[in-house]
């Protein structure tokens, strides 16, 4: 004796919150029903184990029917199939695309290829996300990083309007596209310390001021990939660390401005030429696709281990780089205060955010 | 050529890749109409084209019109091969020659593939010119207005119900033709759907040119079936109630008041008043007042006024058995006879009855497919009166001549009008017919309620005899007068404890009725409602043919008799005396039977209270078994009180000596009443009825009745929050807010038990049941406090060991806060047609003295004490003045509706002045505050599909119907040959709900509406077979598309605006 078919339909397609979490979750049907035994949901109208089973089988149905509608959000809207509020529609679309943070920081910069998906199996291991779910959001970041590859205009904007996002859910979507195009290294030891967020913070700053659509807003991929002239002038900042001059003038600038206002002075004034040495050598390097890849690595290598073994606190790490960006400006010699500004304020902004611990 | 179709197919979206190397599609679109076919252009490469194209005209006759569905296949080009058909649409184009319903179908359509199911949407335009045709023999009946609704639909008024109105087309079945061995299952399946289409076409016209013969306008309550039977054939058959229906200007629309709080004024009354202008015919006399309306059955006319008991073999079928109720018929029309001949009957009865004769006797079958009627409409309630016969499928050999079904239906037709007659009445309301087949065997099965109607509403322009109706007017207030008894006490079709009616102590009432109806708005009831339920499972041995065929006719009575006495027990536990929306449904399988009553328990203010269960031992002497005795009588007697708690049953507590005890007989004695006319009267010797005994007695002989008792026992409660019924709405709730869910809900269980018992069949069956049940309560927790209303349950065993049971309610919140209040209407109605009373008194007093004289000499002769004849007398002539009074009213509302309309309110607002909102719900069905956020849901978002609302019921609560569409009416097929790829039979039934729904809801949207009301699935129809990996799935629909706005309590204009406000879609056909 069994129950052989079980189905409920209604006008207005029913959906339950927390199952839907559960689905995305990648919990089987059998472990999605223990946790809602456990969640206490049974008191609730007097249901029994049966009522519960079915009330989630139906569930999921429902769900993995709608998920090929979720694929392409904008259809959910006119779609005809299921009668479901727009309010819901919006939940069920930033649902969806959500992510686990465990999982991005694990696959973020990785290249969104068959590759990377054959070892999802270990990073949910890892990760201690389901591999349903883990292959959901993976199969996400792959589909956005496609769409939005032959689109012109602002990455963001165009993720926002194609998937139906939140700014801040498109925002994040952004920094994994632009990761993942950039290939940027972020699973070394050295790294792991960094969150998503601080990851998703660097990239937004990298689109808004060191890609194409930073200075021309048409140009295909302009979000994606650095502004390759950009990089070349860079080199030019050389001469900050190669003239002598140059650097001491730089130091001097610098030490006259931090003077009496931070503890840390006396190791700011000893590793000055270090640290300068350090980021004008990032900068110079990024023509090189290899070094545009370490470049996370490398600002916590040549910069933030030397400052944190210092003890600098944040702030002094902030007072540093203001009077040390600002500083420049002064230098008679230097004449590319331009690229100069569009270097160091990210650079200031990136590792004010990285400096943590 | 009376008409010109036009369809223009404007775009496609979501298309199918059909071309595996491009990933894309050159679809085109081919547009067919009876046997022309036009093509648009091959928009190449687009799963979203754009055809555009021109206006494809088709000349065609309006027989044609209301056939022929409009066909449109999209393809997808193939240069070397034959093209792919991507999927198809059917669209019935019938709203569009009514010239009240919409004037243009435009919208996207869901593209259907039976294999594939949904595959894109097409956009399409639709189109017709008709012109006037003056033939007087045409074959067409274009105009007439079909609606699934069984009540008066919304926004109209019935000016004349002329009555009964059926048809039944018969046809080979495409599944079953030669041809089917070599053609595709999609090609079959199209076939199929396509015949269905015109079949269900040709039908509705077919009917429709006998409401025009009647002189009717329109059909109310149509009921369209299909039955599948197999080799035999396929048969599609309907049946509806002619009405002549006056359209209302959307600006006054009492009709909505009226059935809310139907106190305020009977709208009958005003009709034959003789102070009335008269300017509309509202009885017109459209019809010459010859030998009644014309019905199909023509060509037979003896069985009119007395049926011949049937003999048991007919010559046209092979009548495997005459039917069980054969036996039962010749009593039964004895009877009826005596009482309707009125021997012992008071001369006041003999009258109405011999008045309401003209109107209704002379009509074949007297029968009404609605369940709810215009206040003042019904008169009394005798019962259910049902009839079953069990036929041999014969293959049709002729299809041009349906007359072996057409008499199987008349049988079972004549049997119900004679049962009604032996109930003393005269016509049978509620009225609808069924089958099951299983194999060759098919059960027909038909029911109703015999009950007395108010003949005004049918006769044929007889004014003279209408202005001194009010004389024979039954002098009883609404909110009881249809309990009243309509047969004779003296002469009782069945043995009844009759009191005097609790409510206006004037009449006898029965203490137990049963209806098919829904509870009369007006009704007064002590607390609340609820679902009850009998379920019964009987095995039968496997058979063939006639065997098979008797084994089935002799298992029905008892199926009947304990379907009856669970639902008489489970009535009494719950501790109410009547049930409204009766429907029981007998199911065959190769190796049961399957019975479901279903039915909505309410407890009537007018019907004496239930008597307990009483509990008996067959062996007293043993006392361990006595124990055991008490023990469950406790149970029960908890059980009772709980229920009593649950439901809020407290009725009044009348005290005996105030009231006379017109009836020497204990009150509280209740037995096996079996109003309704069981299919056997031998039954009765099988009476579970225990002579004088106080209480309903259920005796515990063996383990049966112990298992019975338990079972009777478990029903379990709706849980907190909850409400269930069968009818449209609960009775007891008032307050509905907007909020609704319709659903479906199918779930089939397999027996792998091969040795099963009756018992543990039942078991697992009323698990099925309950389970399903509690299902619903917890999917729907959200919308708590809320109610499942017109919950519809089917039953079928589509093979041997599976037991299929399909669902169809919705869910509808209400305002808690108010659930304890009775509708302040009622009272304040009541006060205000007191006041209007006394306003008339002068007048009516000298106009009525003529009439009171006689009046209370033929009263007092009916009635057996004459100890209070003087306040009967008064009674009587209260019931006249009240009569007046409504009419009064009535005329008052028809010449200044807004000023009635405005003090009704403020007297409203000054009882509830706490409930600022409430008060105004309450004077108009649909509440500021809720359709508020209605509105703001609709508005929510940039969504482009229009938010089609669904329901069973005839009403959305908070919303107000503008306009009638049309009908809907559907058949897909879906089929499968990748069952477990679609997630199994599950995932397959699933998906094809779904998408029925969406189409559906397409068609409203196209039609330019927001809504389906009276929506039903009639037909869900499951084969499986997961071992060769397919399942098929058959589906029938229907409804009314409505365009409805949200109620606001300002005139037309405001709710006119509000049309493009909240259906922007809707707005060029509301107006």
């Amino acid at each position: 004796m069994a129950v052989e078919l079980d189905v409920f339909v209604g006008n207005t397609t029913i959906m339950d919150e927390e199952v839907y979490q559960l689905w995305l979750d990648g919990y089987t049907v059998n472990d999605a029903v223990k946790v809602r035994m456990e969640g206490g949901v049974m008191d609730e109208c007097e249901a029994s184990a049966d009522v519960l089973l079915s009330d989630t089988m139906d569930q999921y149905r429902t769900f993995q029917m709608c998920e090929r509608l979720l694929h392409s959000p904008a259809k959910l809207a006119n779609q005809l199939l299921f009668q479901i509020p727009p309010h819901r529609q919006t939940v069920l679309i930033e649902r969806y695309y959500a992510f686990d943070d465990a999982f991005v920081r694990e696959v973020l910069g990785k290249k969104l290829s068959k590759g990377t998906k054959k070892d999802l199996d270990d990073i949910s291991a890892k990760t201690s996300v389901t591999l349903k779910s883990c292959r959901r959001q993976f199969d996400n970041f792959k589909r956005v990083f496609k769409v939005v590859e032959e689109l012109k205009g602002p990455l963001v904007e165009n993720i926002r309007q194609h998937f139906l996002l939140s700014d801040k859910l498109a925002r994040d979507y952004a920094a994994i596209v632009f990761f993942a195009n950039n290939r940027f290294e972020t699973g070394k030891r050295k790294l792991q310390y960094l969150t998503f967020q601080d990851f998703a913070f660097c990239a937004g700053q990298l689109i808004n001021n060191w890609t194409v659509g930073a200075v021309d807003n048409m140009v295909e991929d302009m979000d994606v990939d650095l502004d390759k002239e950009f990089l070349q002038e860079l080199k030019e900042l050389k001469i900050l660390i190669t003239d002598k001059d140059l650097l001491d003038q730089h130091k001097s600038l610098v030490c006259t401005a931090l003077r009496g206002k931070t503890k840390a002075f006396n190791e700011m004034e000893a590793n000055f030429k270090n640290l300068s040495r350090g980021l004008v050598n990032i900068a110079a390097k990024l023509t090189n696709t290899k070094d545009v890849r370490d470049f996370f690595i490398d600002l916590v290598e040549k910069f933030i281990e030397p400052c944190r073994s210092d003890r600098w606190t944040a702030a002094d790490m902030k007072l540093y780089l203001t009077h040390y960006t600002n500083s420049a400006h002064i230098l008679d010699t230097f004449k590319h205060q331009v690229v100069w500004d569009r270097y160091m304020g990210v650079i200031k902004s990136c590792i004010f955010k990285m400096y943590h611990d | 050529m009376p008409g010109k179709l036009k369809a223009k197919i404007v775009a496609g979206r979501h298309l199918p890749v059909m071309d595996r190397a491009s990933d894309l599609t050159d679809a085109f679109v081919e547009v067919k109409f009876g046997n022309t076919t036009f093509k648009t252009d091959v928009c190449p490469k687009s799963l979203n084209p754009q055809w555009n194209s021109e206006w494809f005209k088709f000349e065609v006759d309006d027989e044609d019109l209301q056939d022929e569905p409009l066909q449109i296949t999209v393809l997808d080009h193939d240069t070397y091969s034959a093209n792919d058909a991507i999927g198809k649409v059917y669209i019935d184009i019938d709203p569009l020659l009514c010239t009240e319903a919409a004037s243009v179908i435009s919208g996207w359509f869901p593209i259907y593939d039976t294999i594939h199911g949904i595959r894109g949407e097409i956009n399409v335009l639709v189109k017709v010119e008709l012109f006037n045709d003056l033939n007087r023999f045409r074959q067409s009946s274009c105009g007439v207005k079909f609606f699934c609704t069984t009540s008066i639909p919304r926004c109209y008024r019935a000016a004349m119900v002329h009555g009964f109105v059926e048809e039944l087309v018969v046809n080979e079945d495409p599944e079953y033709q030669w041809i089917d061995r070599i053609r595709t299952p999609r090609a079959s399946n199209e076939a199929r759907q396509r015949l269905i289409s015109l079949m269900s076409g040709e039908l509705q016209r077919k009917i429709g040119l006998k409401v025009l013969e009647m002189g009717g306008n329109a059909v109310v309550g149509y009921l369209q079936c299909f039955d599948l039977e197999g080799e035999s054939g396929l048969v599609v058959r309907a049946i509806g109630t002619a009405c002549t229906l006056d359209k209302l200007s959307s600006g006054s629309a009492p009709n909505t008041n009226t059935h809310v709080h139907p106190n305020t004024a009977p709208a009958s009354n005003a009709c034959n008043s003789p102070s009335k202008d008269g300017k509309e015919p509202v009885f017109g006399e459209d019809l010459p007042s010859s030998s009644g309306p014309p019905t199909p059955f023509r060509a037979l006319p003896t069985s009119s006024s007395s049926p011949p008991p049937f003999s048991p073999s007919k010559p046209c079928s092979r009548q495997s058995s005459s039917s069980d109720t054969d036996l039962s018929l010749t009593p039964k029309t004895g009877m009826g006879s005596g009482g309707s001949a009125g021997k012992e009957a008071g001369p006041l009865k003999t009258l109405l009855r011999q008045q309401t004769q003209t109107a209704l006797e002379q009509r074949e079958f007297p029968f009404f497919t609605l369940t709810s009627f215009p206040p003042g409409f019904l008169v009394h309630v005798g019962g259910v009166v049902s009839a079953r016969s069990v036929k041999l499928l014969d293959r049709i050999h002729n299809p041009d001549e349906p007359e072996t079904r057409d008499a199987w239906w008349e049988e079972i037709r004549q049997e119900i009008k004679s049962h009604a007659k032996a109930l003393g009445c005269h016509a049978v309301i509620g009225y609808s017919e069924s089958t099951s087949i299983c194999e060759e065997v098919c059960i027909l099965s038909a029911s109703g309620t015999a009950a007395i109607l108010n003949p005004r509403y049918m006769r044929e322009g007889c004014l003279d005899i209408g202005s001194t109706d009010h004389r024979f007017e039954e002098p009883s207030p609404p909110s009881c007068g249809f309990c009243h008894i309509p047969y004779d006490e003296l002469n009782m079709p069945f043995p009844a404890q009759l009191t005097y009616c609790y409510h206006c102590r004037r009449q006898k009432v029965p203490d137990v009725l049963f209806t098919t109806i829904d509870l009369p708005p007006e009704a007064a009831v002590t607390g609340k409602g609820c679902l009850i339920q009998a379920r019964l499972c009987r095995l039968k041995k496997k058979a063939q043919g006639e065997v098979n065929a008797t084994a089935i006719s002799n298992l029905l009575p008892f199926m009947e008799y304990e379907l009856h006495t669970q639902l008489m027990n489970k009535l009494k536990l719950r501790n109410m005396n009547a049930l409204f929306g009766l429907h029981i449904q007998i199911s065959v399988g190769e190796n049961m039977l399957l019975g479901l009553a279903s039915a909505t328990g309410v407890y009537l203010t007018a019907l004496p209270a239930p008597g307990g269960i009483q509990i008996a031992g067959k062996t007293p002497g043993d006392l361990s078994n006595e124990h055991h005795i008490l023990t469950i009588q406790k149970r029960i007697n908890d059980a009772i009180a709980k229920n009593k708690e649950l439901y809020q049953i407290n009725p009044p507590e009348l005290t005996e000596e105030g009231v006379g005890s017109p009836i020497p007989e204990p009150r509280q004695r209740s037995r096996l009443f079996r109003s309704h006319s069981e299919s056997s009267d031998e039954l009765s010797e099988l009476d579970l009825s225990h002579g004088k005994k106080d209480a309903f007695v259920l005796e515990i002989d063996d383990t049966d009745a112990v298992e019975d008792i338990h079972s009777l026992l478990t029903d379990a409660h709706p849980p907190t929050g909850f409400y269930s019924c069968n009818t449209e709405i609960m009775p007891g709730i008032y307050n509905w807010t907007s909020g609704i869910q319709m659903f479906t809900s199918v779930r089939v269980f397999r027996l792998s038990n091969a040795n099963l018992t009756n018992q543990g069949l039942n078991k697992i069956f009323t698990d099925l049941c309950e389970n399903l049940l509690k299902s619903f309560y917890f999917k729907l927790r959200s919308m708590i406090p809320c109610c499942l209303c017109h919950l519809n349950f089917t039953v079928a065993v589509p093979e041997e060991e599976l037991i299929q049971v399909t669902v169809t309610a919705v869910a509808m919140t209400f305002d808690k806060d108010q659930t304890q209040e009775k509708p302040a209407d009622k009272p304040i109605t009541k006060g205000s047609s007191e006041t209007e009373e006394q306003l008339q008194f002068p007048l009516e007093l000298c106009a009525d003295t003529s009439s009171a004289n006689t009046q209370p000499s033929s009263k007092i002769s009916g009635v057996p004490e004459s100890t209070n004849v003087s306040s009967r007398a008064a009674s009587v002539d209260y019931g006249s003045f009240a009569d007046r009074c409504s009419t009064w009213l009535e005329l008052l509302r028809l010449k200044a509706h807004t000023i009635r309309r405005g003090s009704v309110k403020t007297s409203r607002r000054t009882q509830s002045l706490a409930h600022s909102v409430s008060s105004l719900e309450r004077c108009s069905p649909l509440p500021e505050g809720r359709s508020r956020s209605l509105r703001s849901s609709r508005s929510f978002g940039g969504s482009s599909v229009t938010v089609v609302k669904m329901t069973p019921l005839s009403f959305l609560p908070g919303i107000r119907i503008i306009k009638y569409l049309g009908i809907i009416n559907m058949f897909f097929i879906r089929e499968t040959t990748s069952l477990r790829e679609e997630g199994g039979v599950s995932g397959f039934l699933h998906s094809f709900i779904a998408e029925v729904f969406a189409m559906v809801r397409a068609h409203v949207a196209a039609l330019g509406g927001n809504a389906v009301v009276s929506y039903s699935m009639k037909e869900c129809v499951l084969m499986e077979n997961p071992n060769k990996n397919q399942a098929q799935c058959l589906i029938n629909v229907s409804g009314d598309a409505v365009i409805c706005v949200r109620e606001t309590d300002q005139e037309t204009t405001a709710s006119m605006t509000n049309i493009g406000q909240t259906c922007s879609s809707g707005t060029d056909g509301a107006t």
